[in-house]
């Protein structure tokens, strides 16, 4: 009987250490969640206050009781947020077709057809993944300079084209289908491209998506090169715009406009990913990386 | 059998283009650069080929200190980040409910422009006009003393851009981690437990060995990131990062690029082969170091 | 150590919310395993047999009932408190450490007055590797093992700390056909020699047959038989229990029972004194059939397969529930293969007759 009662303890104090560790464990995961919260919170707080209200605060206030959109608005009128906007929009767009077209055509290239050279052309490529883009960004800035694409779409579109790691990842993909269904497509009088087009891409949309994904964030958040490459206000993209904003905007120091500009930048995103989240999530863990 | 190979390269082509022009290129023409010794950009003449522009850049301060705050930062952010994310990842795989919503906050950073959500952090850590800003309203209320962490001493700005650079690379870490622990067999922890392995044993002598390449993985990648860590400090500092000492090798080579004191490409080469010539460095004793204690599986 | 089970329930909750129909993964199980046997748990996927094994380990807990290990109620226990070896199916080794370090890593969990020096777990450790014979390999990965030396390496370390009771879940099923055989006799011999109480887990009924002391047939998480292979073999309680063990399997045909005769179709093939007049499930063992001209069963013959010793015979029969009847006789008998039918007596102890309805053995005295 005594020895049964021990047990009993045994297990009660295995209980509670259990629960003791739950607490411990979700006290600290909250923790970070705060963390990582909070500075969203921050923003669209400020964005809600009102300049004057900001600049007045002798303490910082957690929340505000008279929220104002007036910081919105002047996000829209005096600064050119929308073209900002609209600019990042087409380049993001623009890059990420082209980027798609080029990277399609040279995984089929590599995954499918049988040429000579193919092999070393092929360890060619991946050896250039090893290039960082801080060494050729230089060069870079130099040829875009003297083709006089200052300051144009071409020239902040064209460099950032062509991916090694994408058409890496996606021949990989690619070479996971079975060669039956090409021959069997091949007997059917199918043309390369059609084969391409009707049955690789299709098998392979999932890759797709994720390189597609990668390449949307990559774009919006692209700061360095445009900066090098467009002085005029009317090709800068959001990350420009905001630094413009940050030390030109408003003709004063107006905290709550500018934090209005971040929510506008950062929305986009956001609910891209909230609406993605698994494939996000996925796509990142398979070739995304920061940094 | 002509035909076909000829097909082979068109498709190849447009990759073709584009990386030749923009990548390889510029790979060979940078290290052109960096050895044309008196190169004017305007005339685009030299004087001599040699070393000099790398030993105009090794005794630049504005050098030196961006060498110096990039290396504080590798140092304090790598082993930081990597560890608290092994620890939220613990925790993570250790809970059930709630965890989709904890595993999507935290992704949250991965997806906001860096540029922007730094004015954010810029704002927490700044004073405005009547107050010391909202984080020196934290340290007040524990009893500490109000510092300038944007236009302050030099420690308060490192910590800012270490705290930032931490928040902004941690979503990409617990990723992986949570993914690794995951896929780790849930058999071998079954096996231990009826064997009377502690928790902390399980964790030492199974976890950590089972998840060592990914360890591993965000480490080299960890150094390679913050070596290149830029738009992080400009988001806090402004553009001007040299004047706010607080530039970084990336920053530097830009700066001589392009910006009030640009127009040197030799310089900014040299700058740039530097650099690359430092992470190569770091990520091949990090191979080295690995083959010892990483179990590929 | 012998190990009690006392009215053993484990029920999971519904997976699928909607139909919100609980899973009931072991009914009511009760059972006194005697010290230092083998026992074999055995049955088809999903019947229970992990899930008791699982219970037994304490790595789950029971919705009811009680464990016991000797005197002592283990059922509250966590695993790592109760004392028993537990070998994997995957063998879960550790793949980053040797064989010599899977093997000491549970000796290196023990704290206080049970830990010991560096020299008597490397003893130790090394008196396991003996005992399954793997003492050469000490210093090799556990992928550069073969199956059957990485299931060694796996017993030798559940062993290692001496456990109260011994558990393997289906030990033999990552092997091939050839080292499955010379492994049973393997774990045989190890569990003689080591004299602990071990229970395994299986669903080949040859595997349980053969090296079992005791089996228990399980299905749907409700005990059928609990035996030693032969008598389980000879006397099945019911119809599932026939059908399960025995290779080739058991020929069942519908059939009825009248006045104290069996008739199958409309031939009465055997007495059976002591059964009530109904509907039954017939089930002739392979070795049960006679050829005999004078024969009352009379069966359509498909052909023979000579095996040396024996000869079996496939025939079919309107009344049989399978495609095929197999019957097993000896090579003396001659079978005439031209002939369209063949006529069989009936061994009566090889027939055994069930409830058509429940199941259940239906008695009758062989004489």
């Amino acid at each position: 009987m005594d020895k049964r009662s021990d047990f009993k303890n045994l297990e009660h104090a295995a209980k509670h250490k259990q629960r003791i560790r739950n607490v411990l464990i979700y006290t600290f995961l909250t923790i970070w969640g705060l963390m990582v919260l909070f500075p969203f919170y921050w923003m669209v707080l400020t964005s809600l206050k009102s300049y004057g209200a900001y600049n007045s605060e002798f303490i910082p206030q957690l929340f505000t009781l008279s929220p104002t959109l007036q910081n919105y608005l002047d996000v829209f009128t005096s600064v050119p947020l929308a073209d900002y906007l609209l600019n990042t929009l087409i380049f993001t767009l623009a890059t990420t077709a082209i980027m798609l077209v080029v990277t399609v055509l040279a995984a089929f290239a590599f995954s499918r057809l049988e040429f000579r050279g193919k092999n070393l052309a092929f360890t060619l490529f991946l050896s250039l993944m090893m290039i960082p883009s801080e060494l050729v960004i230089i060069t870079n800035f130099v040829t875009v300079t003297e083709l006089e694409l200052r300051n144009t779409f071409m020239g902040l579109i064209l460099p950032s084209v062509a991916s090694v790691f994408y058409i890496y990842l996606l021949k990989e993909n690619f070479s996971q289908i079975p060669d039956e269904l090409y021959y069997a497509a091949k007997v059917d009088g199918t043309s390369d491209l059609k084969y391409l087009l009707k049955v690789m891409i299709p098998i392979c949309k999932p890759t797709l998506i994720t390189i597609t994904i990668l390449k949307v964030i990559e774009c919006w958040n692209s700061y360095v090169w445009p900066r090098l490459i467009t002085d005029d206000q009317a090709y800068f993209l959001v990350s420009n715009g905001i630094q413009e904003i940050r030390e030109n905007g408003f003709g004063r120091e107006n905290i709550p406009a500018m934090m209005a500009a971040v929510v506008v930048i950062s929305v986009p995103l956001i609910v891209l990913f909230l609406i993605f989240r698994k494939k996000i999530m996925a796509g990142v863990s398979r070739g995304g990386m920061k940094g | 059998m002509k035909k076909q190979n000829f097909k082979g390269w068109l498709y190849l082509l447009p990759a073709i283009v584009f990386l030749g022009v923009f990548l390889v290129y510029p790979l060979i023409d940078v290290l052109i650069y960096s050895l044309e010794e008196g190169y004017n950009s305007a005339s685009q003449t030299f004087f001599g080929i040699g070393l000099y522009n790398y030993a105009y850049v090794l005794q630049d301060p504005y050098f030196l200190q961006a060498l110096q705050n990039t290396l504080i930062l590798v140092v304090i952010t790598v082993p930081l980040s990597t560890g608290i994310a092994l620890l939220i990842s613990v925790g993570l795989n250790a809970i059930r409910p709630l965890r989709n919503l904890y595993q999507t906050v935290y992704f949250l950073p991965y997806v906001t422009n860096t540029l922007a959500v730094g004015l954010v952090f810029m704002i927490l850590f700044k004073p405005t006009a009547y107050t010391d800003g909202f984080v020196n309203l934290l340290i007040n209320w524990f009893g500490g003393e109000s510092v300038d962490f944007i236009d302050g001493p030099y420690w308060a700005k490192m910590f800012v851009l270490c705290f930032y650079t931490v928040w902004v690379v941690m979503p990409f870490k617990i990723l992986i981690l949570t993914g690794a622990l995951a896929s780790v067999n849930q058999t071998y922890y079954n096996a231990a437990k009826v064997d009377g392995t502690s928790r902390l044993r399980m964790f030492t002598k199974i976890t950590l060995p089972m998840i060592s390449p990914s360890v591993f993985y965000l480490i080299i990648t960890g150094f390679i990131g913050a070596f290149k860590a830029y738009s992080d400090a400009v988001a806090l500092f402004g553009t001007d990062l040299n004047a706010a000492g607080m530039n970084t090798i990336v920053g530097y080579v830009y700066d001589m690029l392009y910006g009030n004191s640009g127009g040197y490409p030799s310089y900014a080469s040299a700058a740039a082969i530097l650099l690359f010539a430092i992470v190569l460095t770091i990520t091949c004793i990090n191979l080295l170091v690995s083959r010892k204690h990483v179990h590929y599986h | 150590m012998n190990v009690t089970l006392q009215n053993l329930t484990k029920i999971y909750p519904s997976r699928d919310k909607k139909s919100g129909k609980e899973v009931v993964a072991v009914h009511d199980f009760t059972f006194e395993i005697p010290d230092g046997k083998l026992i074999g748990l055995l049955g088809p996927s999903g019947c229970g047999k992990s899930t008791t094994l699982n219970l037994l380990s304490g790595l789950q807990k029971p919705t009811g009932g009680r464990i016991f290990f000797g005197d002592e109620d283990v059922t509250d226990l966590p695993a790592e408190n109760r004392g028993v070896g537990l070998v994997f199916q995957n063998y879960a080794l550790y793949p980053h450490l040797t064989v010599l370090q899977n093997i000491l890593f549970p000796l290196q969990n023990l704290k206080g007055k049970d830990k010991l020096s560096k020299e008597q777990m490397l003893e130790k450790a090394y008196d396991a590797a003996r005992l399954v014979q793997i003492e050469t390999l000490m210093d090799r990965k556990p992928s550069e093992l073969s199956g059957g030396q990485q299931q060694r390496v796996a017993i030798a370390r559940a062993l290692v700390k001496m456990p109260r009771v011994l558990l393997l879940d289906e030990p033999l099923s990552n092997l091939d056909a050839r080292l499955r055989l010379q492994t049973r006799e393997e774990l045989k011999r190890i569990q003689t020699q080591t004299g602990i109480t071990t229970v395994f887990v299986t669903h080949d009924q040859e595997e349980a047959m053969s090296i079992s002391d005791l089996i228990v047939v399980m299905k749907d998480g409700v005990v059928q038989q609990i035996g030693k292979p032969q008598e389980v073999y000879d006397d099945p309680a019911n119809l599932f229990v026939a059908k399960f063990l025995g290779t080739p399997p058991i020929n069942v045909f519908t059939g009825c029972v009248r006045d104290g005769q069996l008739y199958i179709g409309n031939a009465a093939v055997l007495d059976v004194p002591g059964a009530a007049d109904q509907q039954v499930c017939v089930g002739i063992r392979p070795e049960g059939f006679i050829p005999d001209e004078q024969g009352a069963l009379c069966c359509k013959l498909s052909g023979i397969e000579v095996m040396g010793r024996d000869i079996s015979v496939v025939s079919t029969h309107d009344a049989s529930e399978n495609r095929t009847i197999r019957s097993i006789i000896s090579a003396e008998n001659k079978v005439d293969v031209t002939n369209p039918v063949i006529r069989f007596s009936l061994k009566p102890s090889k027939v055994f007759l069930f409830n058509e309805s429940t199941h259940a053995r239906v008695a009758f005295r062989a004489d």
